[in-house]
């Protein structure tokens, strides 16, 4: 019992990778939930999506070995078109934002309550 | 000679998995915690630093240089540079009330229990790490032009019109009695005395 | 299939010290003693060869700056004023540590080393001989390069930011447009020379152009050779050194982003600047102007045997001679790169500085449209023209130039770096020569202290040079 803790403890499996990724993402979503900023729930966002990097990363690392002989990189590519995608809807939303702030001249998106009722 | 070989040997790499792994970890969850907008940004890129480091360790060196670029060289400073244009002072905090802070912390605690014992019950498959090929670079490389060339053009093209809808969504509305005098939103008219 | 790789000698036989020192000390090679060797080598190594480096600089450029202002710079702690960047030193380090009371406490301290890590971990990627490099496993060692150069924005904003005032602010927000907006040209004329190379890793690049200086990268391509510059340009701009140092300016935002920092914390963004200089002329060393390697070739041909008799024999013996081949490489990129920084102090020295939107026109307008007009002749360069691959005296003689017009596609890619190499060596002459005619025809030439009037042509007031 002694030594299986310690193995768990000492050698890193995917396990210790995914339980990291859970926790990232169950951070990345009580930002979102606890952020009045609205740039704060952004952050949030980039914390999820970076969760979901680390698992798709280690994923591919334990995998199997793909075709005979070349490594098995799809979990790479899709962490590559992620980084790619979170960079371009943080800009859109950065210009939403920016928007928001000219007509509200707050960032406290309780405020955005114009629709409701 | 052997114990310490046999030590050095186990140890490495949980070492710098805590290391890089608690950097990532304590880092997101001050970014809950923290009521500084600006502190949660440099937290942010802390965690961003951390889970590079993890791809460093997991043979994933283009995607950690990548993170660091785009994300971290990137991303960050687009969202610091939001921060900055949008708060009034700069050390303005928003409380959220105590009630949300309920609802949000037992979400939380639910979620991250049910996913770890889901995590735990579940046999993964695991073989033998990937062998890396001498020029693993080369197949990334390939992968992106060959069998996923589709989606790297769409990326490309949906790039193009993320720069070009961004732009134009920043720029403001100019009013129209003011032909004149430049538009005089807010948050222009802070770049404006900036630069 | 169009897109081909380059062939390159599968395995070249590298010398590593951490295999020696392990052997040495019985100890099996495994990854935390890797780690350690690493921090090791940093503390003991690297971290004092940044200081030197950077207190080297700092002499230099006011010496430079004297001499390019008709006066002797700082001449009077040590001799030719050597000392006198130990001097500032002591005196930052007792200076008062002011924090504004109003500044964001955590943020502010965090800034400088936020500013110097970056600048200290590409020393970490740079190529200073065959085996001197820290880890030749770094795969991706050029693209290290730029991400750290990226991480450096944070710092500076963050020191503007935190310091809670409008000059500090006014410099951060100008520099990270800046550095920013120039990262794009540096990036893409990095890709240029990339895709000429074939590979991210730096020691492979360095073992492509050791062949004589033909084989330097820049010469291998007349789109590399342009991109050289367009690197050398936006590389000013992304140190925020003049003409693009609007962050510091001294005469408009009293000191920029670093208004508020004093004694030992501006110490900080003082040895990240020039940190980052010297690793800026490395990149531009290892990329381009060939490296570790001395213009014949013959670091890299000693180079090559020495690995050979040491792979069959591994014995201390063998290893000396590597070790001493290695201190000459990493002598003579020293003296690579800081050519280049003296070439970034001189221009600093010497060109006037343009306005912020100045700036950003030059790299939107001009670098950028260059350097994609660039990539793009560079692909279609590649495409067309055949080039001579492999690595000089593994694969081939880079001197036997009949052997090399034998090769399939050997004489366009042979004439095309042999013609570069001229225009290389011609221009370096040419400014070598004026600098060398500058000096001696300014020696002795009599200076006026008050203007020349009409009537009277006294020689009171002629001072001798």
């Amino acid at each position: 019992m002694q030594s299986m803790l310690a193995m768990t403890v000492t050698t890193i499996g995917l396990h210790h990778y995914l339980v990291l990724g859970a926790f990232l993402f169950v951070c990345g979503l009580m930002t979102m939930l606890l952020k009045r900023n609205a740039i704060g729930i952004l952050m949030g966002v980039e914390l999820v999506l970076n969760a979901a990097n680390v698992n798709l990363v280690s994923f591919n690392y334990f995998s199997y070995a793909g075709k005979a002989g070349a490594p098995a990189l799809n979990g790479q590519i899709f962490a590559i078109f992620v980084i790619v995608l979170a960079a371009a809807e943080a800009a859109v939303a950065l210009a939403i934002f920016l928007n928001f702030y000219n007509n509200f001249t707050t960032i406290d998106v309780e405020r955005a309550s114009n629709l409701k009722g | 000679m052997d114990a310490i070989n046999s030590i050095t040997n186990a140890n490495a790499e949980a070492v710098l998995f805590y290391l890089f792994a608690g950097m990532a970890a304590v880092s997101a969850l001050l970014l809950v915690l923290s009521r500084n907008i600006v502190r949660t940004a440099v937290c942010l890129l802390f965690t961003l630093m951390g889970v590079a480091g993890l791809y460093f360790l997991l043979h994933a060196e283009f995607i950690a240089a990548v993170q660091l670029v785009v994300y971290a060289g990137g991303t960050l400073i687009l969202i610091i540079f939001g921060v900055m244009l949008t708060s009034k002072s700069p050390f303005s905090k928003f409380q959220p009330s105590a009630a949300e802070v309920a609802i949000a912390l037992s979400v939380g605690t639910v979620l991250l229990g049910s996913l770890i014992l889901a995590l735990h019950s579940f046999p993964f498959p695991t073989a033998e790490a990937d062998v890396q090929g001498k020029y693993p670079l080369v197949s990334l490389g390939q992968a992106l032009l060959g069998d996923y060339l589709i989606p790297f053009e769409i990326a490309s093209v949906l790039l193009l019109v993320v720069m070009i809808g961004a732009a134009y969504l920043a720029k403001g509305r100019r009013h129209e009695e003011e032909n004149f005098k430049f538009h005089r939103t807010p948050a222009s008219k802070t770049m404006r005395e900036w630069t | 299939m169009i897109i081909t790789s380059i062939p390159i000698a599968a395995d070249v036989p590298s010398f590593s010290l951490q295999q020696l020192i392990q052997d040495q000390l019985g100890l099996q090679r495994g990854p935390v003693l890797t780690l350690v060797y690493g921090v090791t080598l940093c503390a003991a190594i690297f971290l004092p060869a940044v200081s030197l480096v950077a207190m080297f600089s700092i002499w230099w450029e006011r010496k430079v700056a004297g001499h390019i202002q008709a006066r002797p710079g700082p001449n009077r702690v040590g001799p030719i004023g050597l000392l006198q960047s130990l001097a500032d030193g002591l005196k930052l380090i007792l200076k008062e540590d002011l924090i504004p009371a109003s500044a964001d406490q955590f943020l502010f301290r965090l800034a400088p080393y936020l500013a110097f890590a970056p600048a200290f971990a590409v020393f970490l990627a740079l190529p200073f001989g065959p085996s001197f490099c820290f880890e030749p496993m770094l795969n991706v060692g050029v693209f290290w390069i730029l991400a750290m150069l990226s991480v450096e924005v944070m710092g500076v904003i963050l020191a503007g930011w935190s310091s809670n005032n409008k000059w500090s602010i006014y410099g951060a927000m100008r520099e990270a447009c800046q550095m920013v907006s120039y990262e794009i040209p540096l990036g893409i004329s990095i890709l240029v020379a990339i895709m000429a190379a074939g590979t991210l890793n730096m020691v492979e690049l360095g073992h492509m152009q050791s062949g004589g200086i033909h084989t330097w990268l820049i010469y291998r391509n007349p789109i590399v050779f342009l991109a050289f510059f367009v690197f050398f340009v936006a590389s000013l701009a992304s140190n925020k050194r003049a003409p693009f140092d609007l962050p510091e300016s001294e005469s408009e935002l009293v000191a920029g982003f670093h208004t508020e920092y004093s004694g030992l914390r501006f110490s900080f963004f003082f040895f990240a600047e020039y940190a980052a200089m010297f690793v800026v002329g490395g990149i531009q060393t290892a990329l381009f102007l060939g490296g570790w390697n001395d213009p014949f070739g013959i670091i890299g041909y000693f180079n090559h045997s020495l690995n050979a008799t040491y792979a069959a024999d591994p014995s201390i013996e063998n290893a000396i001679p590597i070790l001493l081949l290695n201190c000459v490489a990493a002598g003579v990129f020293v003296t690579k790169a800081m050519s280049i920084v003296f070439v970034q102090m001189w221009i600093r020295w010497t060109v006037p500085r343009p306005r912020i939107d100045q700036v950003l026109y030059a790299c939107v307008k001009v670098l950028l449209p260059m350097s994609m007009l660039l990539l793009l002749l560079g692909a279609i360069w590649q495409l067309v023209v055949p080039e001579h691959a492999g690595i000089p005296w593994v694969d081939y003689n880079p001197w036997d130039f009949a052997a090399w017009v034998q090769t399939p596609g050997g004489l366009a890619s042979l004439i095309t770096q042999i013609l570069l190499t001229l225009v290389g060596l011609t221009g370096f002459a040419a400014v070598n020569g004026w600098v060398v005619y500058a000096i001696l025809t300014g020696r002795g030439h009599k200076q006026r202290l008050t203007d020349p009037s009409p009537i009277d042509e006294g020689t009171e007031n002629l001072v001798k040079a």
